[in-house]
């Protein structure tokens, strides 16, 4: 009976556990400074944000290896930190998923992955999922563009508005935000939605 | 002599696993050729989202590469049999991608059997319907809604056949 209650209790808390972690109540809004955090990247080394002296901001982007929104994705993502380093504003990739829950998001097989795609920006594993649910990412992928000096969140969304199929691009999301950021404008669209694959727990 | 029989043994008993095999090769040829998948955009998907009859509708957002949504597809399968009798209509609405519509949606609906009605969601403009089908859902899957012409629920999270149960048992009340 015992252990009954105790495997009900657990289940109990699991289950509350789970919905909590999904839903993006508690996360950051548009406008709240985010926490630095400081994760370990494909190359071995710790990244920071603030090891990035010289940006203006960045392009937070939550993605794995495993989900085929972020494949579908990747070309993009790799396009967006080619054209907007040299403004200020570097990718900054972070897979969320737990890789025992994913064994194809493991830290080996993101180095794989960075190396055969080339990435140009670094590719974080958020060990121990700390990171993720700070920032209320519910998906892969997802973009979180922030600004300097404060850490301010401008966008929260996905890319652009055709996340299954490039060659239908009608509405370049993140690039018409950081262009606005860029020129000092109003960003139109501070907030988009795109399906994507749930950030996988054990 | 004994050797002789043992090597013909051999040879017999890998003759019928061969055989086995090439019938289990078969066995995976499945003819799907009597499955289709409509596609739809969110504008034709709308009207199935808010139908005013006597039933009860579970609509399942779904992709044969979501493995959640795969784990928990026959939870929805066994819900469309248990409860076809009163008036309770599963629906999933695949949101895999239009170009593996015959290369994986269709061989997956016919290698699980699925009986539910399965339809393809098509359409780019991801940013308004995600919004339209509910206000909460972040665009994560597995997502389900369960409505009458009362009331609506929505959840972005998984269930299990337990769960999903209870919560139709609310509408048939």
């Amino acid at each position: 009976m015992k252990i009954l209650k105790s495997v009900v209790l657990l289940a109990v808390i699991g289950l509350a556990t789970a919905f909590t972690l999904k839903t993006n109540e508690g996360g950051y809004k548009i406008g709240d400074s985010i926490d630095d955090f400081s994760l370990m990247n494909i190359d071995d080394e710790m990244v920071s944000l603030s090891d990035y002296k010289d940006a203006k901001g960045f392009i937070v982007v939550f993605t794995c290896n495993t989900c085929p929104y972020s494949i579908a994705n990747e070309a993009r993502i790799i396009a967006l930190d080619k054209k907007y380093k040299k403004t200020g504003f570097p990718v900054i990739a972070i897979n969320p998923n737990d890789p025992v829950a994913v064994p194809g998001d493991s830290f080996e097989k993101m180095k794989d992955r960075g190396q055969e795609k080339g990435f140009t920006f670094p590719y974080l594993l958020d060990v121990g999922q700390k990171i993720y649910p700070k920032f209320g990412a519910t998906k892969t992928p997802e973009v979180y563009i922030v600004t300097q000096s404060n850490l301010k969140v401008k966008y929260i969304g996905a890319i652009d508005n055709s996340s299954r199929d490039a060659s239908a691009v009608t509405e370049k999301y993140v690039e018409n935000a950081l262009d606005a950021l860029l020129a000092g404008k109003k960003i139109e669209k501070t907030t988009t939605r795109a399906i994507g694959c749930s950030i996988k727990v054990q | 002599m004994k050797l002789k029989s043992i090597f013909l043994c051999l040879i017999f008993l890998g003759l019928i696993s061969c055989k086995k095999g090439a019938v289990e090769k078969g066995k995976i040829k499945i003819d799907t050729s009597h499955i289709t998948v409509k596609s739809y955009s969110y504008n034709e998907l709308k009207p199935l989202l808010e139908k005013k009859n006597d039933s009860i509708y579970v609509i399942n957002f779904w992709a044969t590469w979501c493995a959640p949504c795969v784990k928990e597809l026959p939870a929805f399968e066994k819900l469309n049999k248990e409860y076809a009798s009163k008036k309770v209509t599963v629906l999933l609405v695949s949101l895999d991608f239009p170009k593996q519509v015959e290369k994986k949606l269709i061989p997956f609906i016919a290698r699980k059997n699925v009986r539910s009605k399965v339809i393809l969601l098509d359409d780019i403009n991801e940013d308004v319907w995600i919004k339209a089908i509910d206000s909460s859902w972040s665009g994560a899957i597995p997502a389900t809604i369960i409505y009458n012409k009362e009331s609506r629920k929505f959840y972005e999270k998984t269930l299990d056949y337990e769960t999903l149960e209870k919560e139709l048992q609310t509408f048939l009340k």
